[in-house]
């Protein structure tokens, strides 16, 4: 499985009120929300974002609140896959669970700039900048988890189990 | 396991997804309803009225609505639902709280809380932990609050990320159920995956009186491996104040410059409980609002509300110009009750000061003890109680 796009690129401790925020969470569905993704810190960002489109951060990506709506809004916005130094830890499991593709990779949240066409590979992790030409390698998941991310999510996977 | 009228609904919607859709166990689900109730909205009233028909339909034991409720971190201990030894997963982040009985309890997402209604299971990974060993007794005006808010400060937002913070030390004997249970509450704003206490005579009496439940005591091990270990003497700490827009950003009182506020709210599950209500009637009591501020108190429970007009605190504040109401999340999360004008400045007792997150993205949030909050009504701008 791979992902291809270009980037949205933004700092530190992007927190989940940004993502999607809390006036916001009397809807429920994914597509609904996606309409506010990023707009506290981005009005452009729904109006510029394409299907297969990567966020890159740094540290701490997905702080605060536990909400799922914000992975699912970014998922359902059109981002492919979410690039970071380091996620916060709800986020992360929430991005799992839900099927929405992340990485951790220091190197390349640093280098990777907004506007850069960038291709994932999930099942090696390698991440190539297309418009540089750099590649990274990001941190590989355990087993049990890559089974999550492959079954499309933690309902399908004990669904299938 | 736990879910509020936010979380609860997408659960809902993921669980009707799964094969198996009955729930494991009708006794260890807590649906509570707190963020946006009573209704705030036709949204808000269908996401209850989702989780008030799957409550009716699984013979949830645990639901809580308007009038029963209370704000869920705050509701689930006095209940009893909560105590030590248990494992509680939460989607709500500050699900992390009930680390103060000496549970081991962490925020997760809807869909963790749909996969764990059906099965009874989760995945984890076992955190590495960082201790803070607390020393000495915190002066006069310095609170739970005070001491985690200084800890976000010293470790920054993600300087527990993944980990469990561990609140150690000889000084605990100083810090009430009601601190413990603020300072673990905002181990989630370290990034930490759960805030933890060692269980003392204290946290024992509080368990025997609000539950009938058996609890296993667990002690950390003789020759347990720490990451970092910090020692805080809490005689040292002054009452501290997280500036826009992480709560990271702290200052102790002394270091405010001036800053003129437009609001003060005191509640939430962080700050709402007797001893924040206490608090804050202390500062208030035969004292005014200033004219241009707006003061909002919100008790977490309906117990807490009661006692409070019983202990005459509603008086206090509403003689002071202050407002009183229901237990809710409201403002807390920019949900209603308290939202924020371009420009306006909130000294707040409650957990984030992200943009945006009481209103508009211009709007800033200071996060303080109830102490403070109440001081800084009272004159208009950020201030230490002691000034008055």
């Amino acid at each position: 499985m791979k992902a291809n796009g270009h980037v949205f690129k933004y700092g530190d401790n992007v927190d989940t009120d940004v993502i999607i925020p809390a006036r916001y969470l009397n809807a429920t569905q994914g597509e609904e929300l996606a309409e506010h993704c990023m707009e506290d810190i981005d009005k452009e960002f729904v109006h510029k974002v394409q299907k297969g489109d990567i966020m890159v951060a740094n540290k701490n990506f997905g702080c605060g609140s536990s909400r799922e709506h914000a992975p699912l809004a970014l998922k359902c916005a059109g981002i492919s896959c979410v690039i970071a130094e380091t996620f916060a830890r709800i986020f992360f499991r929430n991005a799992i669970n839900i099927g929405l593709p992340i990485i951790e990779c220091p190197e390349a949240a640093k280098a990777i700039q907004a506007g850069d066409e960038v291709e994932v590979d999930f099942d090696s992790g390698v991440i190539t900048d297309k418009t540089t030409g750099a590649s990274f390698t990001g941190q590989p998941f355990p087993e049990f988890m890559q089974k999550i991310i492959t079954a499309g999510g933690l309902v399908n996977y004990i669904n299938e189990a | 396991m736990l879910g509020n009228d936010i979380t609860s609904p997408v659960a809902i919607n993921e669980m009707k997804k799964m094969n198996n859709q009955k729930v494991f166990n009708k006794d260890k689900i807590a649906l509570v309803m707190d963020h946006f109730i009573p209704n705030k909205d036709i949204k808000s009233a269908e996401n209850c009225k989702c989780c008030r028909e799957f409550a009716c339909k699984h013979e949830i034991t645990n639901y809580f609505d308007v009038g029963e409720m209370g704000i869920e971190h705050a509701l689930l201990p006095e209940k009893g639902l909560v105590v030590a030894g248990d494992t509680v997963i939460g989607a709500d982040s500050h699900t992390c709280t009930y680390g103060a009985l000496g549970a081991f309890s962490t925020g997760v997402g809807s869909t963790d809380m749909a996969a764990a209604m059906v099965t009874g299971k989760a995945w984890f990974k076992v955190p590495s932990a960082i201790r803070f060993e607390l020393v000495g007794k915190p002066g006069k005006w310095v609170s739970g609050k005070d001491v985690i808010l200084h800890i976000i400060g010293m470790i920054g937002v993600d300087g527990a990320l993944y980990k469990s913070m561990e609140f150690t030390g000889e000084g605990i004997k100083n810090l009430t159920m009601d601190d413990r249970f603020t300072i673990c509450n905002m181990a989630i704003e370290a990034g930490g995956k759960n805030g933890i206490f060692p269980v003392d005579a204290l946290a024992v009496q509080y368990m025997k009186e609000h539950s009938k439940r058996e609890f296993t005591i667990y002690e950390a091990d003789a020759d347990a491996e720490y990451e970092e270990t910090y020692v805080i003497d809490l005689s040292q700490l002054k009452p501290t104040v997280s500036f826009p827009h992480l709560p990271e950003n702290t200052r102790t009182i002394d270091q405010v410059e001036e800053i003129k506020i437009d609001q003060a709210v005191i509640g939430s599950c962080t700050n709402g409980r007797m001893d924040d209500m206490r608090a804050a009637a202390e500062v208030l009591k035969g004292r005014k609002v200033a004219k241009h501020v707006r003061c909002i108190v919100i008790p977490a429970t309906q117990s807490i509300y009661l006692q409070a007009m019983r202990e005459g605190l509603l008086e206090i504040f509403i003689e002071a110009g202050a407002v009183v109401s229901t237990p809710t999340c409201g403002p807390c999360l920019g949900g209603y009750m308290g939202i924020l004008a371009e420009g306006e400045r909130c000294i707040s007792t409650t957990n984030r000061n992200f943009v945006g997150r009481m209103g508009h993205t211009k709007s800033e949030i200071y996060l303080a003890s109830p102490a403070v909050a109440a001081a800084s009504a009272v004159l208009g701008r950020i201030a230490c109680p002691c000034e008055l």
